[in-house]
């Protein structure tokens, strides 16, 4: 046990080391494109890894938020960390809305409401004069952050968007780790009993949907500060398909697995941006062998791959993880 | 900012025309919800390459007539068969592995489908379309008097008509819809009658997506041949088939019609919002009755 | 334990994402950035790909003792893409020009990450006025069309040729409202009437109840201002509803003759357009778009003309002045008048805008027409001082009054 606490230590150190010196070998904005999209993965995660339930309309809050932050940076002229909080209160006000509304159906039909809200959202995104409709809201200004760091510093902007994921990644973490966390796992796991135990479970669901559309904002404001940008593909349901995509390849319900899922489709797209139509059918292709071979995702399958080569070594029990790494049934 | 520009009641020929005309895209989005309801509500598959599959069809009447000279009329049945056959291809080598699993998993892996398929396509053929013409018996049209109505349009109607009668007949009403409401409520209990269930199966998904390529034949000669024209239609087609109610043929036929005349209807009032008042309706029904107003509860 | 492996993992697999490429120092690097795959590409694509490749080829391939390099992306049509790729090309690959960029919303997106970082950025594809209007930039030509040509070309001749009523089925989005301004703005100013507008949204395939309420207009002329699949889906949908037949027009403000192409000249003959260019013009452009056919089984856009023209003037003024900064070498362009087998007597403007002439065309019945690719007969040259002359004040900063 305590050899597990020092490797998981070990490992956290690596990654931070590696995330601090990646500007001087990889392209930031690549990084940061990541980082941002591994956020949105994660707070999708919440929903579907860890309620169940699959949102099909999560480019809502992403995208509002984007447009919400870049407006109020660059006409309103907020600073950068309020036109953030602008955007994210946004997004978790409409994270309630749609929450309330959607909450009471579960599978399918969760799906779908989601989607019929979202197309909604992108209309009113398409009609409204301060979107600029397929312009977009351009030349967003970073501005300087609490005043003092200047954010058009590419080295800088890429140390906050590290920051920005860490501190929403430990937020994601500690939520399925206490024991708000533990109750919303029992609920998955047989919703009439923990309703028999007392627990309002449609209350609990709600809160994981809000806190997942509020991450999600905060995902989409800080990527309309990294690319100064905010379009209409931000809110388009192909955006929602392809967070479903990033956390299906990462691992459902696993921790790391929505951001192993961001790394490698941000790589992928850049990679393949030569290939023009062949990248459509290649993340086809991706989609159709996470379904039928690799449902536990790269993360789940690397995850079980560990906890059987360890069963097989001590006689212990298998490991409490196999849960998580399984993934949606 | 919303801008309102017809509020005006238009004179009521005109209103009629703009609902003939929303009553004749009604029909098609009826026939194309159509294999979407008989697959799921047969089968328990969201078959999200329903788009792709339409857009074969058409692509498939496009190739008869450039490469064999097929024209019009013969496309109408061998581009149904032919894509059936892929369909088929696809329920044999892909779909039937994840019958067992959530139905969402289905969705993600005809998703998947539908990008590799209209992927390919577009490398192919980029996405200006090809042309394709009406065929000659059904060109010009007839003055109504409120308006003009082509003669293609009226076709489409009858046809569209027709399928879905068709279909909803044979599913309803005969022997053979009986095995496979039978077959789907419970497998084992059918199968041990000595009906062959998984040739069923695979014949129904064929069946639905032949229904898809039929769709798509009609689609050719007003619509573009392009490779985008599925992922156009596929979310509208699911709004009908939502709204329906997923498992039933009835309900798409009927919540097909009724949604090309509120489109219509809209497209006079309010054309910015056309695209999207489907969507508000989808969300109003689901939220109220979410088995959809003919369907039952799964 | 777990934990642990599947972090190392993660980690090793965010070293997918691509490592610093080589900083060209020594070359001059274009980037060809438009539609590979989707709406756009045939009228810019690879064939741009193409023009530009055989302008450097004609060139010789070398400037001034440096190597000369093309490079090419797919923005997709979308802003985000296009700026992400610009970036990178101009921080990281040592691209000094990026050319073409279809698609107005991209191309505004890309003239600003230009203009802030000093670069070279030549249009050809995209159509918007205020890529030299408000949002113009010092380092930035715009050498094919724009909305103000098109609206000048088409509006004005045909309502001088007495389509006087108009009505507008425009897409509803931004460039569409654009396209629609322009035109009814030179509509109203030689005399005509706008009768009536409906938008419809954008990727609509039916347009059936949009003509129903144009036919109900009674306008002379129905303006599409639309673009890609959708003009080719009203223009056929109006074939099928006897719009021509019942005695009004089409006049089609953004088309190209891949459209035309794609439509078939039954379903689009009589249609009226304003191109810059159509291969069969002159013995100079039958040359030159043999050699492009060669290659690409197909004719060339005015798009992938545009290219090549853009690229060797480009080329040629870096000779001249011996550096590829992109403000010294634009203010050459400038400088300079464009001659080549496109464009006669080109000159651009402050506010980076080439005037060159427009041509109004009219597609030609299938009886008229002696196979693939012979659609157009010209019927008047629109003279570059026409074509490109501003409805107001030049709203560009550059061009202080």
């Amino acid at each position: 046990m305590m050899q597990d606490v020092r490797w998981v230590w070990i490992g956290a150190a690596v990654l931070l080391a590696l995330a601090l010196a990646a500007p001087w070998y990889v392209y930031p904005v690549v990084v940061m494109e990541a980082l941002c999209f591994a956020l949105f993965a994660c707070a999708f995660n919440l929903l579907i890894g860890y309620v169940g339930l699959l949102s099909f309309g999560h480019a809502a809050f992403f995208g509002s938020a984007a447009y919400i932050t870049a407006h109020a940076v660059k006409v309103w002229g907020l600073p950068p960390e309020l036109g953030i909080l602008a955007g994210v209160a946004v997004a978790a006000i409409l994270g309630t809305v749609f929450g309330w509304l959607a909450i009471r159906r579960q599978g399918i039909y969760f799906a779908m409401v989601t989607l019929a809200l979202a197309q909604m959202v992108y209309f009113v995104a398409l009609q409204v004069p301060f979107t600029h409709g397929e312009d977009g809201i351009q030349a967003v200004p970073r501005g300087r952050l609490f005043s003092v760091i200047d954010l058009d510093d590419t080295l800088a902007m890429y140390y906050f968007v590290l920051a920005v994921f860490l501190l929403g990644f430990a937020l994601i973490v500690r939520t399925i780790n206490s024991p708000f966390g533990q109750v919303i796992k029992a609920i998955r796991e047989n919703e009439p009993r923990a309703l028999s135990l007392g627990y309002h479970a449609d209350h609990y669901k709600l809160v994981v949907f809000i806190l997942s559309a509020a991450l999600s904002g905060l995902a989409g404001s800080v990527k309309s500060l990294v690319f100064q940008l905010a379009t209409l593909t931000d809110v388009e349901w192909t955006m929602s398909g392809w967070v479903v995509l990033m956390t299906l390849v990462g691992g459902l319900g696993t921790v790391l697995g929505p951001v192993v899922g961001a790394f490698f489709l941000v790589a992928m797209q850049h990679y393949l941006a030569q290939l023009g139509s062949w990248v459509t059918v290649v993340q086809g292709i991706i989609f159709v062998f996470c379904v039928l071979v690799f449902r536990r995702g790269i993360v789940g399958v690397i995850a079980t791959y560990a906890v059987s080569r360890r069963a097989t070594q001590a006689e212990g029990p298998p490991a409490v993880g196999g849960a998580a790494a399984r993934g949606a049934p | 900012m919303f801008e309102f520009s017809h509020l005006s009641i238009p004179p009521a020929p005109a209103l009629f025309a703009q609902l003939l005309v929303g009553l004749i895209n009604g029909a098609f989005y009826a026939m194309l919800s159509l294999g979407l309801a008989v697959i799921f509500g047969l089968l328990n598959i969201i078959n999200f390459a329903h788009g792709a599959q339409y857009m074969l069809g058409a692509f498939c009447a496009w190739f008869l007539l450039n490469a064999l000279g097929l024209g019009y009329w013969p496309a109408l049945v061998l581009a149904p068969l032919i894509v059936g056959l892929v369909g088929i291809a696809i329920e044999r080598l892909l779909l039937r592995h994840i019958y067992r699993l959530d139905p969402l998993y289905g969705l993600l892996l005809t998703f998947g489908l539908a990008l590799i398929i209209e992927g390919v396509f577009r490398q192919q053929y980029g996405s200006s379309g090809q042309p394709y013409a009406i065929p000659p018996e059904l060109r010009g049209g007839r003055n109504l008097g409120f308006m003009f109505l082509p003669n293609y349009r009226a076709w489409v109607i009858f046809a569209s008509l027709a399928v879905c009668l068709a279909t909803w007949f044979t599913i309803e009403r005969t022997r053979l819809g009986a095995y496979l409401r039978a077959a789907t409520e419970n497998p084992v209990l059918v199968q041990a009658f000595g009906i062959n269930v998984p040739r069923m199966i695979t014949l129904t998904y064929g069946a639905g997506v032949a229904l898809a390529a039929l769709a798509g034949v009609m689609a050719a000669p007003i619509y573009q041949v392009s490779p985008l024209m599925g992922s156009n239609i596929i979310i509208v087609v699911f709004a009908v088939v939502v709204i329906g109610g997923m498992g039933s043929i009835l309900g798409a036929i009927v919540s097909g019609f009724a949604l090309g005349l509120v489109e219509g209807l809209t497209k006079v009032f309010y054309p910015e919002a056309s695209n999207t008042v489907i969507f508000i309706i989808m969300a109003l029904v689901l939220l109220v009755k979410p088995a959809g107003l003919f369907g039952q509860a799964r | 334990m777990r934990f642990a492996i599947a972090t190392i993992a993660a980690a090793v697999l965010a070293l997918a994402v691509p490592a610093v490429a080589e900083i060209s120092g020594d070359v001059v690097k274009l980037g060809v950035l438009n539609d590979m795959s989707s709406l756009y590409a045939d009228i810019s694509g690879p064939g741009s790909v193409e023009a530009a490749r055989m302008a450097i080829a004609d060139f010789g391939g070398v400037v001034n003792g440096k190597k000369i390099e093309l490079i090419s992306a797919d923005h997709q049509n979308k802003p985000d893409v296009g700026s992400a790729i610009a970036n990178q090309w101009f921080d990281n690959d040592g691209v000094d020009a990026i050319v073409d960029v279809p698609t107005s919303s991209v191309a505004l997106a890309v003239q600003q990450i230009a203009r802030t970082k000093g670069k070279v950025f030549l249009i050809s594809g995209a159509a918007s006025s205020d890529l030299t209007g408000k949002a113009c930039s010092p380092t930035s030509v715009h050498w094919t069309y724009d909305t103000v040509a098109l609206a000048n070309g088409t509006g004005s001749a045909v309502v001088k040729a007495g389509g006087d009523t108009w009505f507008f089925l425009t897409a509803d989005y931004a460039f569409g409202h654009a396209l629609e301004r322009d035109t009814a703005k030179v509509v109203e100013a030689n005399g005509g009437k706008v009768l009536g507008k409906v938008r419809a949204p954008l990727n609509t395939s039916d347009f059936s109840s949009f003509l129903l309420q144009a036919q109900a207009s009674k306008a002379k002329i129905i303006g599409l201002a639309n673009a890609g699949g959708d003009t080719i889906n009203s223009i056929k949908q109006a074939g099928e509803f006897g719009v021509v037949e019942g005695g009004q027009k089409l006049a089609g403000l953004l088309v190209f003759i891949t459209d035309i192409h794609s439509l078939g000249l039954p379903a689009a003959h009589g249609l009226q357009l304003t191109e810059a260019f159509y291969w069969d013009q002159n013995d100079q452009t039958r040359a030159w778009s043999k050699r492009f056919f060669d290659k690409m089984k197909r004719q060339p856009s005015m798009v992938q003309a545009g290219v090549y023209g853009a690229v060797t003037h480009y080329l040629s003024a870096i000779k001249a002045t011996g550096s590829d900064d992109g403000l010294t070498v634009v203010k050459q362009m400038k400088d300079t008048p464009v001659n080549d087998f496109m464009t006669k007597n080109g000159k651009i403007r402050e506010d980076g805008r080439l005037v060159r002439d427009m041509y109004l065309f009219e597609v030609k019945a299938p009886s008229e027409s002696k196979g693939a690719w012979d659609y157009y007969k010209q019927i008047a040259v629109i003279p570059g001082e026409e074509a490109f002359k501003l409805p107001g004040p030049n709203e560009c900063p550059l061009v202080k009054g």
